[in-house]
C-alpha cells in the first residue's frame, strides 16, 4: 500500500496556496504509506540558460556553500543556490551531465533528486509528517504538485527508494502498486544506455514513459505503449511542466479519486485526504477508469 | 431537549434521536458506542456528522437503529451489518456493506469498488454509480443500483439479485454461481460462463419489489436476466484449463 496526492492550482492567484492546501493531503496519506515519502512541485520558470537542480545529501547537515563552490572551481560554472539541511536547489548554467559526472566523482553521497527549469523534488525516508514539516510544504507555491507516501513491499526503504521518480527534465512519476514485469522493462532500456540508480520497479516505468517520449511519442501516446509493456499493478500520476496526468491499471487495482472545481484539480488515494478542501463538497467527484488516461494542462 | 449521555457517547435526544459528531469523536468510540451502549440509550435513530471520508463507519452493528451519515463516508462503511438501516446521505469508498447480513445500507450518492462484497443477506442499494467488482461474491444479499456498474461485477456471485439500472462494464457476472443479475441498459461484456436468460414473470416481481424497495422509478420489463451457464460449477480433467 501507499498513498499519492496530486493538486494542480487552475488560478494564478491560488498558486501561493498550494502548499498549504497540499500538506494536508500528504499527512492524512501518511497512514497509507509511512516508510518514506517525497514531493515534486512545479514554479515559475528560471531564466533560458538556466536549470534548476535539487540535490540530496545522505547526512542531514552538509556545508552547501564549499561543495558549490569546489564545483565552480572544477567547472568554472556559476550557480546560486538555496539549501535546507540536507537538500538543496542549485541554479545554474551547467550541463547536467557535467554535474552528474562531478557529483560520482567528488561528492558520491550527494545525489541528484530532479534537472529541470521548473521543477523541484523532496524526498527521504521517514515518517511522511515529519519530512512536510521539514521541508516546510506548507509554504511551498507553485502550479501544481505530486507526491506520494510509501509502504515498502518490492525493494529496499531509502531515500533512493522513495517517490517521485524523475526522468529526463521536469519529468516526475509517483506510483501506487507493484510491478510484476521491471526487470524486463530495464533490460530494455539499459541495452539503449539508460542507467538506473535504485533496483525500484517505479523508476523502470518513469523511465520506460520519458524514454518513450524522448523517442518521439508524446505523453499520450507513451501512455497507450505503458499499458502494453507495464504488468501489474498500478495508479500512476505524472508530472511535468505544464501537464498533470493520472492512468490506473486495466483491473484498477488500486485506488484513485479526483474532486475537480473551477479553482483546482485534487487527486488522492482516498478522498478522507480531500476533505479539508475548500469547496469540496461541490466538487466534481470522480473515480478514474482503468486504462483511460486524465490529463489537466496547467 | 439535547443531553450529553457520557462524553463518548452522543448527544441523546428524548424522542428517542441522537447525534455523533465525529469532528469531536473518534470512529472507535462511534463503533463501540454502536456494539455496546447504544440499547441502553433507547436511541433508535442516529445522526452522524462530519464524516469526511472515514473509514470503517457504523461496522458490526447488529441493532434496530436507523442510522444517518451526513456527507461522504470512507471505506467498509456499514460493513457486516445485521439489523440497522444506514444511509449516507453523499458518496462511499470501497467495499460499503461488505459482507452485509441484514437490514438495509443506502448510498444517495456513487460508491467505489466491491459494494456489498460477499454480503450474506440484507440490501445494498446505491442511488449513483458503483464501480468495478460490485457485488463480487454475493452470498445472498440484494444490490440495487440506480445507475451503472464497473467491470467484473458480481464476480463469482454465489446468491442474491443485483440489479443494475444503468449499464454494466466488461465481464459481468465472471464465474457466476446461483446470483442472478438484471440489467436495465447496456452490457459492455458478460464473463466466463455467464449468459443472458429469459426474463419470467417471477423475474419481473423480484425486480420491481427491489426497484420499490429502493426508490427507483423503472420498469421492469425493461431489464435483461443475466444467469450462470452452470458449465465452471466442477473440475473438468478433460478441459485442459480452456474454458
Amino acid at each position: 500500500m501507499c498513498g499519492i496526492i496530486g493538486l494542480l492550482m487552475k488560478n494564478k492567484a491560488d498558486q501561493a496556496s498550494l502548499g498549504r492546501l497540499m500538506t494536508p493531503m500528504f499527512d492524512c496519506m501518511a497512514e497509507r504509506g509511512p516508510d518514506s515519502a517525497g514531493l515534486a512541485v512545479f514554479e515559475p520558470p528560471v531564466a533560458a540558460g538556466l536549470r534548476r537542480f535539487n540535490l540530496f545529501a545522505a547526512e542531514r547537515t552538509c556545508d552547501w556553500g564549499t561543495l558549490f563552490a569546489d564545483f565552480q572551481k572544477q567547472t568554472g560554472a556559476s550557480f546560486q543556490f538555496v539549501a535546507l539541511e540536507n537538500h538543496a536547489v542549485l541554479v545554474s548554467s551547467v550541463d547536467p551531465a557535467t554535474l552528474r559526472n562531478w557529483l560520482a566523482e567528488c561528492a558520491p553521497s550527494h545525489h541528484l533528486l530532479s534537472v529541470g527549469r521548473q521543477i523541484d523534488v523532496y524526498k527521504d525516508e521517514g515518517h511522511p509528517s515529519e519530512i512536510a514539516r521539514r521541508y516546510h510544504f506548507a509554504e511551498l507555491a507553485g502550479s501544481h504538485c505530486v507526491g506520494h507516501t510509501r509502504m515498502a513491499t518490492e525493494s529496499a526503504v531509502s531515500p533512493a527508494h522513495a517517490h517521485p521518480f524523475t526522468a529526463g527534465e521536469d519529468f516526475c512519476l509517483v506510483h501506487n502498486g507493484s510491478l510484476s514485469n521491471p526487470y524486463m522493462l530495464r533490460r530494455k532500456l539499459e541495452a539503449q544506455g539508460l542507467h538506473f540508480e535504485t533496483d525500484n520497479d517505479t523508476e523502470a516505468a518513469c523511465r520506460f514513459i520519458e524514454w518513450r517520449m524522448q523517442q518521439g511519442q508524446d505523453l499520450d501516446q507513451a501512455l497507450h505503449t505503458a499499458f502494453v509493456e507495464l504488468d501489474g499493478f498500478y495508479t500512476l500520476l505524472i508530472a511535468t511542466n505544464d501537464q498533470m496526468t493520472l492512468v490506473r491499471d486495466a483491473f484498477a487495482c488500486k485506488p484513485a479519486v479526483v474532486a475537480e472545481t473551477d479553482r483546482y484539480v485534487a487527486i488522492s488515494s482516498e478522498f478522507r485526504s480531500l476533505a479539508h478542501l475548500p469547496g469540496v463538497e461541490t466538487a466534481n467527484i470522480f473515480e478514474p477508469l482503468p486504462e483511460v488516461i486524465y490529463s489537466w494542462k496547467v | 431537549m439535547e443531553s450529553v449521555v457520557a462524553s463518548t457517547e452522543p448527544a441523546a435526544h428524548s424522542d428517542g434521536a441522537g447525534t455523533f459528531d465525529l469532528s469531536r469523536m473518534s470512529v472507535r468510540e462511534l463503533n463501540q458506542f454502536l456494539h455496546h451502549e447504544l440499547p441502553r440509550t433507547g436511541i433508535r435513530h442516529l445522526e452522524i456528522l462530519h464524516p469526511n471520508g472515514m473509514h470503517n463507519l457504523a461496522v458490526g452493528v447488529d441493532a434496530d437503529v436507523d442510522i444517518e451519515i451526513r456527507g461522504h463516508a470512507g471505506y467498509f462503511i456499514g460493513g457486516m451489518n445485521k439489523r440497522a438501516r444506514i444511509t449516507v446521505h453523499g458518496s462511499v469508498g470501497w467495499s460499503v456493506a461488505e459482507n452485509i447480513m441484514s437490514g438495509l445500507v443506502r448510498v444517495r450518492g456513487n460508491a467505489s469498488e466491491c459494494v456489498g462484497a460477499s454480503g450474506h443477506g440484507g440490501l445494498v442499494i446505491i442511488e449513483g454509480n458503483a464501480s468495478s467488482r460490485c457485488g463480487i461474491s454475493m452470498k445472498g444479499c440484494d444490490i440495487v443500483v440506480g445507475g451503472s456498474v464497473g467491470h467484473v461485477s458480481a464476480f463469482m456471485a454465489q446468491a442474491g439479485r443485483l440489479v443494475v439500472c444503468g449499464d454494466a462494464g466488461p465481464g459481468l457476472g465472471d464465474s457466476l454461481y446461483e446470483a442472478v443479475l438484471y440489467v436495465r441498459g447496456r452490457i459492455h461484456s458478460l464473463g466466463a460462463d455467464a449468459q443472458e436468460e429469459p426474463l419470467q414473470d417471477s423475474d419481473r416481481t423480484a425486480i420491481g419489489e427491489l426497484l420499490r424497495q429502493a426508490g427507483i422509478a423503472a420498469d421492469p420489463r425493461d431489464f435483461k436476466r443475466i444467469g450462470s451457464a452452470r458449465r465452471l460449477y466442477h473440475w473438468n480433467s478433460e478441459a485442459h484449463q480452456e474454458y
